[in-house]
């Protein structure tokens, strides 16, 4: 071994990276699971979401047409209003078929994004919750595209020219890839950024950091989460729009 | 001194991480642009200010996917270290 000795990067022992929390083996295969931070933080972002829609059910049940409708109502009007108005400036008439989905996911989204100002890793910094999310938007992509043109929908890869095909088809896989690739790396630039700040420099980490923290986590997670669903509303629309 | 072939690749691999960040480059000038012709738009028409922002923000994303790119590279050549 070399005398000059290299010291073990000090980042990799740093509160970004994804830590394991607890190790089970399942009885009959040899492969230790891991439940680590990204599960706690996605667990964590459900069950908020879970318990704020059962609370709005609830009070929407009970509501009487004559009372004025309360604080928490208000919020909750606000922002079903705000994703519907979103959805309806892209998709139009088909408004009412995806804003489900579209609400949900930039709810998730927005809610995990800023979850790093809860001291959470945000769940979003991991690559397999960024795929899984591209990958959805692909498949619902490409369902849509059969169900509303049939045959069309391949040919369309021979379109301008038969040689084409090969570079449409590297086209179509790369949707899901930038995609998700462009949340991952918004949310993980800025937790390593952080994760820098609070490790390397904790002498002087007085107040300042706040301010990177509106920066990174909010005004970036909620640009990331918008653009996430503003593509997937376009490409969806590319392939279901009439002509 | 002589330095291990262990040591020579992480050190390699930290220089590498350090050129595949110069692909921000690219990102930052493509979004200045952008942003440069979404004000002048807002100024010329600014009634449409929501409009021109939602489209500037959704232009801005989609440019700065290259450099992400980049980021990626230097993300795995630092922490999952493919070569050693």
């Amino acid at each position: 071994m070399g005398s000059v000795s290299v010291a073990p990067m000090v980042a990799c022992d740093s509160s970004f990276m994804i830590k394991s929390l607890f190790t089970f083996k399942l009885p009959g295969m040899d492969y230790e699971f891991h439940l680590n931070t990204t599960h706690v933080a996605l667990l964590i972002v459900s069950v908020f979401i879970l318990i704020v829609a059962v609370i709005a059910r609830i009070k929407l049940n009970k509501v009487n047409s004559e009372d004025t409708p309360g604080m928490f109502m208000n919020i909750i009007e606000l922002i079903v209003e705000m994703l519907q108005t979103m959805v309806e400036g892209l998709m139009g008439k088909n408004t009412s078929k995806f804003v489900n989905y579209l609400s949900t996911l930039f709810l998730f989204l927005i809610i995990s994004n800023i979850a790093g100002l809860f001291g959470l890793r945000p769940p979003t910094a991991d690559y397999g919750v960024t795929l899984s999310l591209g990958l959805i938007t692909f498949f619902l992509i490409h369902f849509n595209g059969i169900k509303k043109n049939k045959g069309k929908h391949f040919t369309a890869l021979f379109q301008p020219i038969w040689f084409l095909f090969p570079i449409n088809v590297i086209g179509e896989f790369a949707v899901p890839l930038s995609l998700s690739l462009r949340l991952f790396g918004n949310i993980m630039s800025g937790t390593v950024l952080m994760g820098l700040i609070y490790d390397l420099l904790k002498p002087f980490t007085v107040a300042y950091p706040a301010v990177l923290h509106a920066y990174f986590d909010l005004f970036s997670g909620c640009i990331q989460a918008y653009v996430f669903c503003m593509l997937t509303m376009v490409y969806v629309n590319d392939k279901i729009a009439d002509e | 001194m002589n330095i291990s072939g262990q040591e020579f690749i992480s050190a390699m691999s930290a220089i590498g991480a350090g050129i595949a960040m110069i692909a921000g480059v690219g990102p930052g000038i493509g979004q200045g642009i952008a942003a440069g012709h979404g004000a002048s738009a807002v100024g010329r028409n600014p009634g449409a200010k929501s409009a021109i922002t939602s489209t500037m923000l959704l232009g801005q994303a989609v440019a700065e996917t290259t450099g992400l790119y980049g980021f990626a590279v230097a993300i795995i050549l630092m922490f999952v270290k493919p070569f050693g």
